[in-house]
């Protein structure tokens, strides 16, 4: 003997809970990255497996933003658990990071796929 | 080649803890083998396309296109596991008395639904999408030979893959009518730290900007970069400095899956005694 409604139940929640997740998403997307006017945005390039400027600094306490252009062939990976960000930027390709706002301090990076000669420090003051 | 193997490796451990929970958490269902395989084929064949469309997917919604990806994903995991834990909050019991009675894994009828193979693929997905573009970047600026680079590679695999099997069998060692109790708990904390993750991608792309600041700074305890805080961080979701948001979300996150787990009915509790007699 089976018992189908119990199975329908967990469907019906499992559905309900992807169907939520989706309408989050979908609600974020519509509501478009905010950019608050008080934003420090710093232009830094990948070259050569390096980073331009290695030393980057942002004021403490207020969000910020890297646009980072890659000028190499190959994809690059932008890594850092300190300030915990993960961003893969395709070879010949722009993308930006946002920073939260930061305490104070050195914030390690580097570049995950050539992790010997790229990577940089955030400095937060 | 050490660099083949540490970063495949790194990728791997992600995903196969992943997997080593999964496998453990539907021991005794039908065809269970082929579901996970399903998983992980589908999530190669992902990884590759999103490492070949890595560009175009970057540039989409305003070059935050990579983030609002990942942070689906990652809440489509979040929702499959969700759903697994309250299928097996009803289903589990039933599972585990079938194994003992039968002394076989194969308990008839009772197939799972397809959540986990969706959070096999997902895994799978994401960590397999940054091993192929940092094989292809290698392999393409031809710095390391091709044949050091596969063995470093094949190394980072059997490692990773080693460690995950070391976690599943050790979870088999727990006795079958403790077993589900433990795997729902670590799924529950898996989606938690999941939807965690799914925070900090969204806040990355700067699509949540509420409650940014950091909660906590415990690096000084446990490193995020360190193999133990690796580990955590995958298992449970553990951060050395995680955001308002994200703990607020990883405690939401473990609320609702308990909650739903509870108003759920475990399956026939009149047919369990029946066959246990």
């Amino acid at each position: 003997m089976t018992f189908p409604n119990h199975d329908r139940r967990g469907a019906v929640l499992g559905r309900s809970a992807l169907a939520a997740g989706l309408a989050l998403v979908a609600g974020l997307i519509i509501a478009a990255p905010l950019r608050a006017d008080d934003t420090t945005i710093v232009s830094v390039v990948i070259e050569n497996h390096r980073f331009t400027p290695s030393e980057i600094h942002v004021p403490a306490k207020k969000p910020a933003v890297l646009e980072i252009e890659n000028r190499d062939a190959t994809a690059e990976e932008f890594d850092s658990s300190a300030l915990k960000v993960e961003k893969v930027i395709a070879g010949h390709a722009k993308g930006s990071v946002r920073l939260r706002p930061l305490d104070p301090g050195r914030y390690r990076f580097t570049g995950e796929y050539h992790e010997d000669s790229a990577k940089g420090v955030v400095i937060a003051e | 080649m050490l660099a083949a193997l540490v970063i495949v490796f790194r990728e791997i451990i992600e995903a196969g803890l992943i997997v080593g929970i999964v496998l453990a958490a539907t021991r005794g269902v039908e065809r269970r083998g082929a579901l996970v395989a399903c998983g992980i084929a589908a999530g190669v064949a992902g990884a590759c396309l999103v490492a070949a469309f890595a560009g175009e997917l970057a540039s989409l919604f305003a070059g935050s296109g990579q983030e609002l990806f990942n942070a689906s994903i990652l809440l489509l995991a979040v929702a499959m596991l969700t759903w697994h834990n309250v299928w097996m909050s009803s289903h589990g019991r039933a599972i585990a008395r079938d194994m003992r009675n039968v002394g076989t894994e194969v308990a008839a009828g009772r197939r799972p639904p397809l959540a986990l193979t969706v959070v096999v693929g997902v895994a799978v997905l994401r960590e397999g999408s940054e091993i192929v573009l940092f094989l292809y970047g290698i392999a393409a600026s031809g710095g390391t030979s091709a044949a050091a680079m596969t063995l470093g590679g094949l190394l980072g695999v059997l490692g990773g893959a080693g460690v995950s099997a070391l976690l599943y069998f050790g979870l088999l060692t727990i006795p079958t009518h403790r077993l589900f109790a433990v795997t729902s708990g670590l799924i529950t904390l898996l989606a938690a730290g999941l939807a965690a993750q799914a925070v900090a991608f969204l806040q990355q792309g700067g699509y949540i900007e509420l409650m940014s600041a950091t909660v906590w700074h415990s690096a000084w305890l446990l490193h995020e970069d360190s193999v133990l805080g690796r580990l955590l961080h995958t298992l449970i979701g553990y951060s050395d400095a995680p955001s308002g948001m994200q703990l607020a979300v990883y405690l939401a996150t473990i609320a609702v899956i308990t909650g739903l787990m509870w108003l759920v009915p475990s399956a026939g509790p009149g047919r369990d005694k029946q066959a246990a007699e």
